[in-house]
């Protein structure tokens, strides 16, 4: 049973893989903080009451508890809002978690502008590049709810700390039933020679419709998801810059220190080739509806497209 | 004096000289925090933890977190004197390279239970690690150490909640009330009032003793155990810097190194 093209927020399947983990591994404990109706732990907590921990309004100290957890044999997954668990608790994730390298997972939902209504406070736009600068932090940005599943179930599998972002939001689901997610590579969503584009999360989808725009300009373009923006698979982003000698990276992030970044510096360091980051510029959110969020900052295939006819026109 | 009382203190006098002797030699490092948890750590590594030096990671062990993470050169001590590795490592205290960093490092160090130094963190990886023995249907034991100006910090008192709120009658927290922090005194820099108070108030069961009486912290031990369904915080009235003359009640000493006529001094108060 496919659900491409349906659209379903990926923590949904934040959720749902949650459950699926709670029946495979007794090892899996939930903790939550306030928040599990919209995190989707409640799934969960139902079906598992004595392996999930409420935590209360206190970030801090959940990320400290799924500390002492993993550091006993458990493995947590700490859940919370995007905002909550790197702004707030950025402390705790650093120093009790990320630097002994303890096995916590880091369920953060309702990233990015796509919260919508709520406004700048609850809109993450910095907590990829927060998490990413962690020594041995894993960072995965699922696109929609078939990689979600498959993410959260790789992060149970890998040992150390890994730190998955979800939306609130509805994504249309771009996999197939056969797309298999691997930790740490990138996947190939279409082929091309004329420039690449790198998206994440929200963006994949709106990646492949600037694609497509832009075949029928008679531009082949590159698609790739970076699913895992921490190890980044530089082999592939090379590979691009060096095949399509053009990049656009795509995310529903601040330009600064997120997959724009990290794509920038595989690039600058290898192989220097015209570039673009689409993402939220150095601003901070705001409230209005989701779309409109989007489409106020250029989080759109339109946008996409057209920064491809640029760094394409810069090409030597 | 009992042959147990004498042994403690016996190895509370050694750790307290490898607390000189490896701040001396690092030329940084926390004395006097340090000093003030030295019977504490001596009871609770050669009298009230199970575990055992061959086997860091026995899964049976009971656990202690070092919150106040500065006093790592205490800890070390007491792992170096019960076995865990060579006393003569402990000179290595904060070099490059060193198995001893400056601040406690689980992954560096037999027997260190958490990564500790940012202050306020260390009751809530205690809740969790009690937490999972409790799902474990586990008989060990966790025990933890604050410092009095510690909690000051919002994340310890989140803490204090989650371990009430679990019930977590396997957890054992000692505040080391030294009195004093880096800035002065707690009463000056933000004063709690009475501390047994406000944890009592969050429902803890709290007992106040001399944190330098080895009866005292084995009796308190010995009523955590007794105490069913909420956890047990004990306020340990310490002197920072205790042992050593002209460090003992100096705030001064929470963070400076003794020079090696210092050490020598202090080493001779200690001599017996
Ligand atoms: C979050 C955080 N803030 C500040 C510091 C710097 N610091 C190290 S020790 C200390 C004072 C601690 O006082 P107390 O808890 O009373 O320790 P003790 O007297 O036992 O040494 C401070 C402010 C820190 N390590 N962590
Ligand atoms: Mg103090």
């Amino acid at each position: 049973m496919t659900m491409l093209g349906k659209k379903i927020a990926t923590r949904e399947a934040y959720g749902d893989a949650l459950v699926e983990l709670g029946k495979e591994n007794p090892n899996v404990v939930v903790l939550d903080a306030d928040l599990s109706a919209s995190t989707r732990t409640s799934k969960f907590a139902a079906q598992f009451p004595e392996r999930f921990f409420q935590m209360g309004i206190a970030e801090q100290d959940m990320m400290g508890t799924a500390a002492g957890l993993a550091a006993a044999g458990k493995i947590p997954f700490a859940s919370t809002f995007a905002m909550f668990a790197t702004g707030r608790a950025y402390d705790q994730v650093r120093n009790s978690i990320g630097y002994p390298g303890l096995n916590v997972k880091i369920g953060a939902t309702h990233a990015g502008v796509t919260v919508g209504e709520d406004g700048a406070t609850h809109q993450a736009l910095e907590d990829i590049a927060l998490m990413r600068a962690i020594p041995g932090m894993t960072v995965i940005v699922p696109a929609d709810y078939v990689e979600a599943v498959q993410a959260v179930k790789a992060a149970a599998a890998h040992v150390g700390p890994v730190y998955l972002r979800f939306t609130r939001g509805g994504v249309p689901v771009v996999f197939g039933d056969d797309y298999q997610f691997q930790l740490g590579k990138a996947a190939l969503l279409r082929d091309g020679g004329d420039a690449t584009i790198i998206a994440c999360g929200v963006m994949v989808g709106a990646a492949l419709e600037a694609a497509e725009a832009l075949a029928g300009e008679g531009l082949s373009i590159r698609v790739l998801n970076m699913g895992t923006i921490k190890p980044l698979d530089g082999e592939a982003v090379i590979k691009a810059a060096r095949e399509t000698g053009a990049v656009v990276t795509a995310e529903e992030h601040s330009i600064i220190g997120g997959l724009g970044s990290a794509v920038a510096e595989v690039l600058g360091e290898n192989c220097p080739v015209p570039m673009k980051r689409v993402g939220v510029p150095d601003v901070f959110g705001q409230s209005g509806g989701a779309g409109e969020l989007l489409e106020h900052y250029g989080l759109t295939a339109a946008n996409v497209a057209q920064r491809v006819r640029e760094v394409v026109g810069r090409k030597a | 004096m009992t042959d147990k009382k004498s042994f403690l203190k016996e190895k509370a006098r050694q750790i307290r000289r490898h607390i000189i002797t490896m701040t001396g030699a690092a030329g940084s490092g926390h004395p006097g925090g340090s000093l003030s948890i030295a019977d504490i750590v001596a009871a609770l590594y050669f009298e009230i933890m199970k575990h055992d030096p061959a086997n860091p990671n026995w899964p049976e062990r009971d656990r202690l977190v070092l919150s106040k993470g500065h006093a790592a050169p205490a800890l070390y001590a007491a792992l170096a004197e019960a076995g865990y590795f060579p006393v003569e490592k402990l000179v290595e205290l904060r070099r490059l390279g060193s198995m001893l960093q400056g601040h406690p490092d689980m992954t560096s160090t037999p027997g260190v239970e958490a990564s500790t130094g940012s202050l306020g963190q260390g009751l809530s990886i205690a809740n969790g690690m009690a937490l999972a023995g409790k799902l474990d249907g586990a008989s060990w034991r966790v025990y933890v150490i604050l410092g009095d100006g510690e909690i000051q910090e919002g994340q310890v008192w989140e803490a204090a909640m989650t371990s009430v709120h679990r019930g977590l009658d396997n957890l054992l927290a000692f505040v080391d009330y030294n009195g004093l922090q880096i800035d002065g005194t707690v009463t000056d820099v933000k004063s709690l009032g009475r501390v047994a108070d406000r944890f009592a108030s969050f429902g803890w069961h709290v007992l106040e003793i001399d944190g330098h009486d080895l009866d005292q912290i084995l009796e308190a031990d010995a009523k955590a155990r007794e105490t069913k369904g909420r956890p047990t915080l004990v306020v340990a009235n310490t002197v920072k810097g205790k042992g050593v003359s002209f460090m003992e009640g100096k705030v001064d000493w929470h963070g400076v190194a003794p020079k090696p006529e210092q050490v020598e001094q202090a080493l001779a108060e200690l001599a017996n």
